[in-house]
């Protein structure tokens, strides 16, 4: 760019006639962005293929980032800040508001701009001509559903509430409290921020999976590139150069040192002036590769051919898992029917469409880093020990966070910014391309695995065996946890009374795997799903009569003998879905008795995930605080990374205190505002925050009662007078009312005059070493049947229509559930059709599939609620089991459409067809 | 030399040619693509203001279709239905972005073995015009695609324009574009067909062409001969019809399987003309 001498360029934007004194090759997207601060339109691959930066130009949708800023001359533009006027929201957006339809917000303004070109033209749009609209956006938090639900009704009322009653928040469908910034482009994200005077810095990584390499004159680059300030590398490392997510387990450099174990590991990182940045090139750095034969897949872990990914760990098993339920070899001898079979799986790209981003700057002797996370006490632990500093001296500032799903658990940006701003004084920011994204951070493991399941002749389940081999990269990262949850859980939500379970996390020279939405589980259901349909066929039952039957239910104990004596709604949400099932199924073999090409089917997935760390404590602590003028907070520091803990935290709170939600605001995952709440994984946050929540709330509750004198069931009325006066508390009771002047009572430092505390740690004993104890406080449970449709000449496969029961305990906000669980279906979707990580292949959104609007099933969403006595009002969590059915019941679908057994997802038309010809399935 | 020039007329555009080579932009769809997280240093010729380039013209033999020529045009233009295969691959080209700003001619210069916009004009034997101030040249598009990413444009040179003979007026044209997912989608395989029918059925005159499985795509000549006389319904692919076919194994899928399914293929492309 810098070789590139800047034109005026004129042209109308959000109409108003702008002239530009630019370089007219920059792309629109980066000039709306870093030039005129219109940061509404995202940027989540600048190649076109994923339409966060969807615009209007001369009203038609195209993608700013791949449209030259010189090319708007004489056109008129519009973004989506140039949609809502005098903050009154269109009515496409307060129908994404009402419906739902922004969960993390990201891909919104690509969505609504893309929306509102059809609705301009069309106003009363069909679905099919929606899809085609939507269709050059990705969503990876919705599954579209809500998307396409609010394009259709923009304009009409909606059952959603923007501010239910005192008392009833809980179980409303309240719109989300952040859900209006989402919606204008005001929502700042992680590269929607960072000072104006902060420097660039960009890291080079390894394009070899395994190497040594050298540096030979980063000072030439110095004199070559004025706007180069520094170049780090491994040496500049002030702390420990490793990191993870154990205690005892640093094993990832922030800057590799002489040795590279995976491409795309940083080795250097380049920091000055963003168009020095960007123009250097490995050669002018003098970096040199001297490439090793990596270490890829299972046997090459095993093989002990080649030198140890880590030398620490000879045999490159990094961690290893065991369950151990009585005598599984006798009870298969003794079993009526047995099945066993090999499953792979592929490496899969947690895919949200805001790359990773942030800035560091230091602040005194403290350093402050904004940045998308979704742990942000782990950051600050793990940046303090990366630098070298006190805990306290380390403040996380999440930006709102453009999805996550178990990616942004892990350090990306944090320590290679901080370090920087540290060293330099100066505020350094990073935004990670796409590619750079893909190829260095974490993905879900690739898993080999070998899995037996019996049962006797009436159908009653006797015994599961599971082998286990995660891929788990070059380095830890949340290797061991996978390897740890897989064995309590890979039997799935069935009474098994022996089961035997190994697993092992083996390194390799490949992209680290970490934590992906249910931490291998969704992987292992795979199997278990297979062999419960193969049981049942051996037994002449029905599938789902199967598994309902073998459900657990209450006063069952688990195969690590925990006794399950509440919430345990699997029956329930197996029996909901029955009446479909039959009728579905009976529907598909009618279609198949006229169709000789397209074979329908119809199959079943289950899923149960114990919600929280697995016989950890992992306390979270909530606060919520009322100041002198009646300004009502919560300081939660329960990650929102857009499946709403925002708004569900206020609902509870809301409801607990006995105040409206509309009066609170909120601070979210600020380490300096808020207490540690744990990460926003493990399904934990609605179910652990969600009660210290609760627990906070009623905490306060309880002072304004005693300082009221007023009686338990008082209702409580807060005036709230803005900056100026004092708030004021009115407490009715059947004495009378009650006033407590704010302004009175002496402020905290923090300024709030009142403040409630909760915390809650899910109880849980440890385990043996059998692994029997009681490693989580409750479960989740669900089932998912989907229909699909193979094309038996062409082994493609589209999902027509999906059910999905969960059971949730208690459902806090049905909008935010049901959005979950259609977007675990949409990720689901895509494990099991569509998504493989190849390291050098897939490292950009059009080689790497993520499935689009048109790929969705109809899907219709059953809430069960068996009650969780130690939930906030009975509820637990939903993330991860939304999306662990999805895959075994699509795969079981092909299983009934065509009798052939995917054993290796995803299962991509070439694999299906391959099968189907194997089996002789596909002569039409 | 100004690195970035924007003329509004192709005059200049060519002037500014036959001074120095440029990279030549028009929609942008390959052109950013292929610089993520790289600084653009390319000097860069735009033709996106050379309005004259943005027309579909019949003319007295043909429709010629302007050098800017976006997917979206192709779709809303009342073209005869030979074009109607060309019109189904504009529509599965990205998602609307990308055919509204796309081109059809940016498409057969980037040369992707994938290219969906080939298959239909080799069967409709479309002709490049290529423009320089030295000359204005005819190539059939079979000549002007040499390979991957590998065209006859020499340096000075431009593409103003495709022209499409006139077509039978019986011609009628299909697409078929096998990818994994429904939108932004690649081709694993496609085809591209335009096909005259007499009152019963009977194939008159057959062109057909196979994308992705060879480094450009391909008309089946023999089976265009072959098919002359044939009904429709019981039409017959044959292994010779597609033995020049090379795929290759990559991300999207394996080489086995793409030739397995073009049999299927072109049977659902010939017989989906009516
Ligand atoms: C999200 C996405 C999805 C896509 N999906 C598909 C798909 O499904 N199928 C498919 O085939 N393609 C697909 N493409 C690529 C397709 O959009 C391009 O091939 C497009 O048609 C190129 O046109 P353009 O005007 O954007 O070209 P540009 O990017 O501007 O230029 C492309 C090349 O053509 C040259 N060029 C352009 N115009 C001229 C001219 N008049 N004379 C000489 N040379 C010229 C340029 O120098 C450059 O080398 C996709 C692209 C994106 C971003
Ligand atoms: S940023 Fe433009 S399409 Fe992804
Ligand atoms: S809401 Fe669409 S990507 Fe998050």
């Amino acid at each position: 760019m810098s070789t590139t001498e800047k034109t005026t360029v004129s042209f109308i934007l959000n109409d108003i006639p702008q002239t530009l004194s630019v370089n007219p090759l920059r792309r629109f997207s980066d000039v709306l962005r870093e030039d005129l601060g219109l940061t509404g339109t995202k940027v989540g691959c600048d190649a076109g293929d994923c339409g966060a930066c969807t615009i209007l130009v001369d009203g038609e949708q195209r993608y700013a980032c791949l449209t030259a800023v010189g090319q708007l001359e004489g056109h008129s533009a519009r973004t989506v800040e140039g949609l809502a006027k005098n903050g009154d929201l269109t009515a496409l957006q307060q129908a994404f508001l009402d419906e739902g339809a922004a969960q993390c917000g990201i891909c919104t303004p690509g969505m609504l701009m893309a929306a509102q070109s059809l609705l301009d033209r069309t106003p009363n749009p069909t679905e099919p001509q929606v899809l085609d609209a939507l269709g050059g956006v990705l969503c990876r938090c919705t599954g579209y559903t809500k998307i396409v639900e609010a394009v259709l009704k923009a304009g009409q009322t909606s059952a959603s509430e923007a501010t239910p009653p005192s008392g009833s928040a809980v179980g409303s469908r309240m719109v989300k409290v952040d859900g209006k910034q989402k919606l204008t482009g005001e929502e700042i994200f992680s590269a929607d921020h960072a000072p104006e005077d902060s420097l660039w810095l960009r890291a080079i990584r390894s394009p070899h999976p395994r190497a040594k390499f050298t540096l030979a004159h980063p000072e030439k680059v110095l004199n070559k590139y004025p706007g180069i300030v520094k170049i780090l590398t491994a040496d500049d490392v002030t702390g420990n150069n490793g990191f993870g997510i154990y205690p005892h387990i640093k094993d990832q450099p922030v800057l590799a040192k002489d040795h590279v174990r995976f491409r795309g590991e940083a080795v250097v990182a380049l920091v000055g002036e963003r168009d020095a940045v960007e123009s250097v090139s490995e050669e002018d750095l003098g970096l040199t590769w001297e490439p090793l034969e990596a270490i890829r897949g299972w046997d090459a872990a095993l093989s002990g051919k080649l030198e140890p990914v880590q030398a620490e760990i000879p045999d490159n098993i990094l961690a290893e898992g065991l369950l151990k339920k009585n005598d599984v070899e006798k009870a298969f001898a003794e079993s009526f029917a047995v099945a066993e079979g090999n499953w792979t799986t592929s490496a899969v790209e947690h895919g949200y469409i805001e790359p990773e981003a942030g800035y560091a700057r230091k602040v005194g002797q403290r350093l402050e880093i904004f940045v998308c996370t979704q742990s942000p006490y782990m950051d600050q632990t793990e940046v303090a020990q990366v630098l070298g500093l006190e805990l306290e001296q380390i403040r996380i500032i999440p930006s709102a966070v453009g999805g996550a799903f178990g990616g942004k658990l892990d350090l990306s940006v944090q320590p290679l910014v901080a370090l920087a701003a540290w060293i330099l004084e100066r505020p350094v920011r990073c935004i990670y391309t796409r590619p750079e994204s893909l190829a260095s951070t974490t993905k879900r493991h690739p898993v080999q695995m070998r899995a037996k399941a019996g049962c006797d002749k009436d159908g009653m389940l006797t015994a599961y065996e599971y082998h286990g081999d995660f891929n788990t990269g070059a380095y830890a990262s949340w290797g061991p946890t996978v390897a740890d949850r897989v064995p309590i859980h890979c039997s799935g939500p069935y009474f098994v009374p022996n089961v035997f379970a190994k697993t092992r996390a083996l390194l390799t020279n490949e992209s680290p795997s970490g934590a992906f939405r249910g931490f291998g589980t969704p992987q292992a259901a795979i199997a278990n799903d297979a062999l419960l349909d193969e049981l049942a066929e051996k037994v002449g039952m029905d599938a789902l009569d199967f598994r309902i039957k073998n459900a657990l239910r209450k006063g069952d104990r688990t195969p690590t003998n925990q006794l399950l004596e509440n919430s345990v709604g699997q029956l329930e949400c197996l029996e909901s879905l029955k009446s479909r099932w039959d009728s579905w199924r009976k529907e598909a073999e009618v279609f198949n008795q006229k169709n000789t090409k397209l074979k329908r089917g119809v199959g079943c997935g289950s899923a149960w995930y114990g919600c929280g760390n697995t016989s950890l404590s992992n306390p979270s602590t909530i606060r919520v605080g009322i100041n002198g003028e009646g300004k009502l907070t919560l300081y939660n520091g329960a990650m929102d990374i857009g499946q709403g803990a925002n708004t569900i935290m206020v609902q509870i709170c809301a409801d607990a205190l006995g105040l409206p939600a509309s009066q609170f605001e909120y601070v979210m995952g600020d380490t300096d505002l808020t207490a540690d709440a744990g990460k926003t994984s493990a399904s934990r946050q609605a179910f652990v925050s969600g009660k210290a929540t609760q627990l906070a709330g009623e905490h306060l509750r309880a002072q304004i009662i005693h300082l009221a004198e007023a009686t338990e069931n008082a209702t409580l009325h807060l005036e709230q007078n803005g900056t100026s006066g004092s708030g004021e508390i009115i407490v009715a009771d059947e004495t009378g009312e009650h006033v407590i002047v704010l302004a009175d009572i002496l402020p905290q430092t923090n300024g709030d005059v009142l403040t409630g505390e909760g915390t809650f740690d899910p109880p849980t004993t440890p385990l043996d070493e059998n692994r029997q104890g009681s490693p989580y406080a409750t479960y989740g449970f669900g089932a998912h049947i989907a229909e699909v449709e193979v094309d038996t000449m062409l082994g493609t496969t589209k999902v027509l229509r999906l059910a999905a029961a969960h059971d949730v305990g208690k459902t806090i906000n049905p909008t935010l559930v049901e959005g979950q669980i259609h977007g675990g279906v949409a990720q689901g979707l895509g494990l099991a059709l569509m998504e493989e990580y190849v390291q050098g292949v897939s490292e950009n959104l059009h080689d790497y599939l993520l499935p689009t609007v048109g790929d969705m099933p109809e899907i219709e969403v059953i809430l069960i609620e068996d009650p969780e006595p130690l939930g906030p009002y009975g509820a637990k969590g939903i993330g991860e089991h939304a999306l662990i059915p999805t895959a075994p019941a699509i795969l079981g679908g092909i299983k009934h459409a065509t009798g052939i057994s995917i054993r290796h997802v995803p299962a991509t038309p070439d694999r299906v067809f391959t099968a189907l010809q194997e089996a002789g399935k596909n002569n039409g | 030399m100004i690195p970035y020039l924007r003329p509004d007329n192709l005059e200049d555009a060519l002037s500014a040619l036959s001074e120095h080579p440029r990279t030549l932009l028009a929609g942008g769809t390959d052109f950013f693509p292929a610089r993520v997280g790289k600084p653009i240093t390319d000097n860069v010729l735009d033709l996106s203001g050379v309005e004259s380039l943005r027309k579909i013209q019949q003319t007295a033999d043909g429709f010629m279709l302007g050098g800017l020529t976006t997917w979206t045009d192709i779709i809303e233009a009342q073209l005869p239905p030979a074009f109607d295969g060309l019109k189904q691959a504009a529509k599965t080209i990205g998602g609307v972005q990308t055919q509204n700003a796309g081109t059809l001619v940016g498409n057969i210069c980037n040369a992707s073995p994938a290219a969906d916009s080939v298959p239909n004009l080799l069967a409709l034997e479309a002709q490049v015009q290529l423009q320089s101030v030295r000359e204005t040249r005819m190539l059939p598009l079979e000549e002007f695609i040499l390979g991957n990413r590998k065209t006859a444009k020499k340096e000075d040179e431009l593409i103003s324009g495709i022209f499409i003979p006139q077509p039978a007026e019986k011609g009628r044209g299909n697409f078929e574009k096998l990818g994994t997912r429904a939108y932004l989608v690649i081709s694993i395989v496609m085809v591209g067909v335009v096909a005259e029918l007499n009152e019963s059925d009977e194939i008159l005159n057959l062109k057909i062409a196979v994308g992705a499985c060879s480094p450009v795509a391909q008309r089946l000549r023999l089976l265009e001969q072959e098919a002359v006389g044939q009904k429709l319904k019981s039409i017959k692919i044959l292994p010779a019809h597609f033995e020049s076919l090379e795929p290759i194994d990559d991300i999207r899928a394996t080489a086995d399987y793409r030739k397995k399914v073009v049999p299927e293929l072109l049977l659902r492309a010939i017989k989906g003309v009516i």
